[in-house]
């Protein structure tokens, strides 16, 4: 069997050997920590701030969460119903493209009128929603149309409903793309979450947008690096988590998710 | 006379993009016939095999089924298996759609799946089988609804020489024991020799029946066939009534 373990060593090390080489490039470079902070510095912030660090944390995956539940829920039956019905389709998609094309900033100040200043949180949600929905939408309406055709002929002949080759045909046909745009809506969950803190605010509630932002002001570069990695880590816990998924439901029998040999 | 399992009467289809796929096919299948239909590509063959599936439906003529419609079967010229599914699961999908029990169901799947050499491999991928495989295990879902018509579209032509023959023989066994009707398109002249009972040659775009030819093939056939002189003479039967449809 062949080894496996470079996939593993080679980029923790790479990550390691450019840590040291900022390290040392900083001190050797002498630049100040309010432009940019060392790892060693990020490390004692992130220890330091935790009590700050830690429930920002837990507010944006809060956040981050509910928009991409949301997204993912929303898509998935948009996709269905536009895929059941051309009509509804051509009647409904211009709004989802209308909604996706628009910059979250234009509309962050509209839907803190709408929904009202006191709910901060629905209007965060709301953002990264817009942000994240459009991709699970897009990439579900592909893989529902995208079924065998032959496989749906099939099972008319053999009197199957339309809510059978749904089931039956269509949906596990759209399954690897849905858990693609999925791992995609992820990641824009996260980035919308963030995105919505700063152009509307965090409430009663404080984000790792707003850590970074107010971090920022106070000139506190060692702390918003802070925030930023514990971004960059939830980002990548949140993909691992999906390629997980993924990997579970496809790997018997699609072949984006085989294990070959050779 | 007994009347025809099935008749088609003035039988035409014209697609959207404005091609006449076929113009006024008229055919009769016996019960109990293995009956190929020939022709060259765009002749219109697997459109009449859709036209009798109701799949399609034709702009002008008519399918009828004399007696009470017989259940039908329907093997594509790729596997066109569900990858998501094992092949008993597969296998099962018909059953299953016709609401029959689940252990009925995976019972009857697993002969079937027998029935053409695959037993044992009920947990199978459809990416763990070989072609023929996988055409095994179509025929299998085709066969597990137990039907009496069996429409095939061109279903060995991917494959290698050596399992089309096995295919071939597992295929006549089939129809044998089950006393099955079969419509087989396909555009060997050598495979509708050793296979039908009937040979039904169509012309080119727009099709239509060109020749319809009776063939006596042994009842118990099997690869030797294929080096008798009957064989031979029917072959050419076959042969030249396709090259005159063409002409």
């Amino acid at each position: 069997m062949k080894s496996n373990w470079p996939r593993y060593v080679v980029p923790v090390v790479v990550f390691a050997a450019a840590l040291l080489l900022w390290e040392w490039r900083v001190h050797a470079l002498g630049i100040s920590p309010l432009i940019l902070a060392t790892p060693s510095d990020i490390w004692t912030a992130l220890i330091a701030h935790w009590d700050v660090l830690q429930p920002a944390l837990l507010f944006t995956l809060k956040i981050t969460a509910e928009a991409f539940v949301l997204a993912s829920v929303a898509g998935v039956a948009l996709a269905v119903l536009f895929s059941q019905s051309r009509i509804v389709e051509y009647a409904l998609y211009p709004f989802a493209v209308v909604l996706q094309v628009t910059p979250v900033v234009a509309i962050a100040p509209l839907l803190l009128i709408w929904i009202g200043y006191d709910n901060v949180n629905e209007v965060l949600v709301v953002l990264a929603w817009i942000i994240a929905f459009f991709t699970v939408l897009s990439n579900a309406l592909t893989g529902l149309k995208s079924a065998d055709h032959n496989l749906i002929d099939l099972l008319k002949l053999y009197g199957a409903s339309r809510w059978q080759i749904l089931w039956r045909v269509q949906l596990p046909s759209a399954l690897p793309f849905i858990l693609t745009g999925m791992k995609i809506s992820g990641g824009l969950a996260l980035i919308g979450a963030v995105t919505a803190e700063f152009v509307a605010g965090s409430g009663n509630d404080l984000g790792l947008g707003w850590v970074i932002t107010l971090s920022t002001r106070n000139l506190d570069t060692a702390q918003a690096f802070a925030a930023l990695a514990l971004l960059s880590i939830l980002g990548i816990a949140i993909l691992f988590a999906l390629t997980v998924v993924e990997w579970a439901l496809l790997h018997r029998w699609h072949e984006s998710a085989v294990k070959r040999e050779g | 006379m007994a009347p025809p399992l099935l008749s088609l009467s003035g039988i035409s289809k014209r697609f959207d993009n404005g091609t006449q796929a076929i113009a006024r096919l008229d055919l009769d299948v016996a019960e109990g016939e293995f009956l190929s239909l020939v022709g060259p590509s765009g002749c219109g063959k697997s459109t009449a095999l859709r036209i009798v599936a109701g799949l399609l439906t034709p702009d002008a003529g008519t399918v009828t089924f004399p007696g009470e419609r017989p259940e039908l079967g329907f093997v594509f010229q790729e596997p066109t298996l569900m990858p998501w599914a094992t092949a008993l699961g597969n296998v099962r999908l018909p059953l299953d759609l016709k609401g029959v029990r689940k252990a009925e169901a995976e019972a009857r799947a697993a002969r079937a799946l027998a029935r053409v050499g695959l037993a044992g491999f009920e947990k199978s991928y459809p990416r763990e089988l070989s072609g023929g495989m996988k055409m095994r295990v179509s025929i299998a879902r085709a066969m597990a609804a137990e039907p009496k018509l069996l429409l095939m579209d061109e279903p060995f032509a991917a494959l290698d020489e050596l399992t089309r023959q096995a295919l071939n023989d597992d295929l006549l066994s089939l129809w044998a024991e089950d006393r099955l009707t079969v419509i087989f398109v396909t555009h060997s002249v050598y495979e509708s020799t050793y296979l039908s009972s009937r040979v039904v040659v169509m012309r080119p775009r727009p099709g239509r029946v060109a020749a319809d030819l009776t063939l006596t093939p042994p009842a118990v056939r099997d690869e030797s066939y294929r080096l008798t002189p009957q064989f031979t003479a029917e072959a050419a039967r076959v042969s030249a009534a396709l090259k005159e449809a063409m002409a």
